[in-house]
């Protein structure tokens, strides 16, 4: 059986660990609750976007998006996975590195194997799984989530429309975790380029007859990678909150797996305690008849 | 008329203005009160709204506004620090 000393001290350090995790859980639900700040801000802005694009494409007889829907023969594929930066948030990385690993498997295992495969790993946990094991890493976004804001995540997601738009890159795909409660994260895979047909909602019967100014394809020209670099961030900004929505539920688990171990701990430790003194008063009691039956 | 301001990142403006001009890509245009409607883009500029007689300035890096019923929406793409 263990000795006190070696109890106490494996308690001690449980308490502390807990500690930690509860520091970490808190740390996280405050961070948790900007992130999902950030999501309602943007919405607004979407939504808006949305609508100017399709009172545009409304008055139009062209529908065509423009070269960002240009679907080619799939030769060169860049699959953009969707990161933390930092560890201990249960399976969330996992989760987007094995499925990133499996959808290279299953649907770009020939593309895979002409070298012609790249990633962009957003986030240092996804980057540095794939850098190691030697896929073809073209830029590292890492220290993103820091400051997250538009302008940083436009860098990334222009970097892959250009490549598109240059015939480097005839695919884009998204992979990450999109928010759905603090314990619920759904896998996404999203495809980013070329751009897939919008399904066409009811038709808008309000077609107010605007001005177009500089004219109506140029306007367009200029929205859709607006609204691409948009749907972008909003995968990033998801894949942020879901973050620190999974480590906040690891977290809340370890606490909770630390209270039980101290339970038990505690149990052995006043066992251990009987124990000691049962066995000194035997010792003594033993001590005493000795003496006495003399 | 009103007119609201958004980036992809905040809100930054929502209030009754008098006038409201606009760097617009073929050059700079003021909206005022009963706005024909309107859709354009802008380019990186500044933007000047007046409320009650003061004047206020937003630079703005490129976006785009709407104008529909006395009502403006400006979606910039991302809003720079004075000099």
């Amino acid at each position: 059986m263990a000795s006190l000393k070696e109890v106490r001290t494996r308690i001690r350090s449980v308490k502390s660990t807990q500690q930690i995790t509860k520091a970490m859980k808190m740390v996280a639900a405050s961070k948790l609750r900007h992130a999902q700040d950030a999501i309602l801000k943007l919405r607004p802005f979407t939504e808006k976007l949305n609508e100017i694009l399709q009172s545009v494409v409304n008055s139009t007889e062209d529908i065509s998006a423009g070269p960002f829907s240009e679907v080619r023969d799939v030769e060169r594929v860049l699959i953009v996975p969707i990161t933390s930066d930092r560890g201990l948030c249960g399976a969330f990385n996992s989760n987007v590195i094995k499925n990133t690993l499996s959808i290279i498997e299953t649907e770009y295992q020939s593309v895979h194997d002409n070298g012609q495969l790249y990633l962009l790993p957003i986030g240092q946990k996804g980057f540095e799984y794939f850098k190691k094991r030697g896929y073809n890493v073209i830029e590292e976004y890492s220290q993103l989530f820091s400051r997250l804001s538009f302008d940083s995540v436009k860098e990334a997601a222009d970097s892959a429309m250009d490549s598109f738009l240059n015939k480097e890159l005839d695919k884009v795909v998204l992979v990450y975790n999109e928010f759905k409660n603090v314990a619920t994260q759904i896998l996404r895979v999203e495809q980013f380029l070329p751009l897939v047909g919008e399904t066409e909602e009811e038709e808008q019967k309000d077609t107010t007859d605007y001005i177009f100014e500089p004219s109506k394809s140029d306007i367009k020209t200029d929205l859709i990678p607006q609204s691409l670099r948009i749907q972008f961030y909003k995968a990033v900004l998801e894949s942020n909150a879901s973050e620190h929505g999974a480590r906040m539920t690891a977290m809340e688990v370890a606490t909770e797996n630390a209270d039980e171990l101290l339970g038990d701990l505690q149990i052995l430790y006043n066992r251990t305690r009987q124990a000691a003194i049962t066995k000194e008063i035997l010792d003594i009691v033993g001590g005493a008849e000795a003496l006495s039956g003399k | 008329m009103l007119l609201e301001i958004y980036t992809p990142d905040q809100k930054v403006f929502e209030g009754q203005v008098d006038s409201a001009t606009f760097p617009g890509s073929k050059g700079s245009f003021q909206v005022l009160n009963n706005h024909a409607p309107l859709i354009s883009t802008l380019e990186k500029g500044t933007v000047v709204y007046k409320t009650n007689n003061n004047q206020e300035r937003v630079n703005i890096g490129g976006g785009v506004v709407e104008v529909l019923n006395n009502k403006v929406v400006l979606l910039a793409e991302s809003i720079l620090k004075d000099e």
